[in-house]
């Protein structure tokens, strides 16, 4: 049933059923493995309580400077946080740590050894593609045809999350245990400075996010499904 | 490719196969959520525990990397001076010891001391780098003559605040009970005349006013923050 490899050899114009057959339910695809759902929708879960709890931690010390004199940047709202008050943020940021990073590990972990990672890998071709992607998303070009599961702007978006993905985890740990992961702190920049770095990499999480909600609801339901069920119909590259 | 019938069945059980994310839901449930996020600190101190390496050595700053002493934060729970008569001041030690009982400021003193600029990490999220001096707490447990196979040093302070730490943390090298900052002896606001200094512990660890020292396997108390739901191993 994983044909995408086969359906990717005819290329991005590549005709593969009879002239006039209807393209229908027929045209059925495999797309996210129970593996990559599984990890996808505990990430998402994750990363909201993360995000919440953090900020509500943040409302603790809301700012990058020194605590004397103390310059506060940004008073998160509290409809934003979880957790209540700062003890309680801590549980929930510590406890999902670990989803978080089970899952993220989970998730690389198949990637790699499944060679699933392929999906998303950027290729040479995909390189010239970006832009092409951004003229259709952000200026109204024409849709470049699609070769594989994801275009090009859509690996290089999930590449860049991933990325934050890993920076929230190794930042976080700096925070955590700075003296025991005192290497890692030193790479950061050393601990306060880490504590911007994964405020950052929040906001650009969150960017992300918009995003891909946006191009969820545009795309509608049966692209949704597919990241419920795995199957997708009649996906953009087999038709 | 399958037929309109025999797809709906299953996309079904693939969506079936999703059923273990429900279980995430078991944080949404009132009853269950304190005693999971309960379980997870724990989770997460039994983890730091592990990965704590006994002479793994928290970082030392120069003095021009040092903030000045009235730009160290005071974080006091209750009052910043209790009011302690240093005239008649001890260190009551009791518990798993050869020698318990009093001890005053000048045997503490007589043991090596020891300096360091270390970082201050207060759970907030406010960090500074303060000077501080002292005893080592192993030397000190060596004094008295502590079982050091122990689990915990349980202390109590005169401003009725309680603290308790691991045995491992206690004995690291730059653990001290510390009786100088800044080259001075303790203002009464920094703890005077003896607090914790622990640049391998969060703030909230760091005891002012220091009364008693208790050596033990059972925590009856973990500590003031720790009892309202803060980790109670908080390493660093």
């Amino acid at each position: 049933m994983r044909d995408t490899d086969q359906l990717n050899a005819n290329g991005a114009g590549g005709v593969r059923e009879p002239v006039g057959e209807p393209i229908d339910a027929s045209h059925i695809v495999f797309e996210h493995p129970l593996v990559v759902r599984l990890c996808h929708w505990v990430n998402s879960v994750a990363l909201l309580v993360m995000a919440g709890s953090g900020l509500q931690i943040f409302r603790a010390f809301p700012s990058f400077g020194p605590k004397i004199p103390q310059n506060n940047l940004l008073i998160v709202p509290k409809a934003l946080t979880l957790g209540g008050w700062l003890g309680g943020a801590l549980q929930w940021h510590i406890t999902f740590a670990w989803i978080y990073l089970a899952s993220g590990l989970t998730y690389v972990g198949y990637q790699i050894f499944s060679g699933n990672y392929r999906q998303l890998m950027l290729t040479q071709p995909d390189f010239l593609g970006i832009w092409p992607m951004i003229r259709h998303y952000f200026f109204f070009g024409n849709k470049p045809s699609v070769s594989g599961a994801y275009n090009p702007l859509q690996k290089l978006a999930y590449l860049s999350v991933l990325l934050l993905g890993a920076g929230s985890a190794l930042t976080g740990m700096v925070l955590y245990n700075p003296v025991q992961f005192s290497a890692l702190a030193w790479v950061a920049g050393g601990f306060h400075r880490a504590r911007f770095w994964h405020f950052l990499i929040l906001c650009g999480m969150g960017l992300f996010l918009v995003g891909h909600l946006v191009m969820v609801i545009l795309h509608g339901w049966n692209n949704f499904a597919s990241m419920l069920t795995g199957w997708k119909r009649n996906p953009e590259h087999v038709q | 490719m399958s037929e309109e019938g025999s797809r709906t069945p299953l996309y079904r059980r693939e969506l079936l196969k999703l059923t273990p994310v429900l279980l995430l839901g078991a944080f949404a449930v009132p009853g269950l959520r304190g005693s999971l996020l309960e379980g997870g600190i724990a989770f997460s101190d039994w983890a730091s525990a592990k990965w704590f390496r006994r002479g793994h050595l928290a970082p030392e700053y120069p003095n021009s990397e040092v903030a000045p002493l009235n730009k160290f934060p005071l974080n006091s729970y209750d009052v910043d001076d209790p009011g302690v008569d240093f005239e008649r001041w001890t260190l009551t030690v009791t518990g798993d010891v050869q020698w318990p009982g009093e001890y005053t400021l000048e045997q503490i003193k007589a043991l090596p001391k020891v300096q360091q600029n270390t970082r201050h990490v207060c759970v907030e999220g406010w960090d500074v780098v303060g000077s501080f001096g002292g005893a080592r707490i192993a030397d000190f447990l060596k004094l008295a003559g502590a079982n050091v196979n122990a689990n915990f040093l349980y202390l109590e302070c005169l401003d009725d605040y309680y603290e308790s730490l691991d045995m491992a943390s206690a004995l690291h090298p730059q653990a001290l009970l510390c009786y100088e900052m800044y080259d001075q002896p303790l203002t009464r606001e920094h703890g005077a005349p003896l607090r914790l200094r622990l640049p391998t512990k969060i703030g909230y660890k760091q005891a002012k006013y220091l009364s008693s020292l208790h050596v033990t396997d059972i925590l009856m108390k973990k500590g003031y923050w720790e009892d309202q739901g803060y980790s109670s191993y908080y390493g660093l």
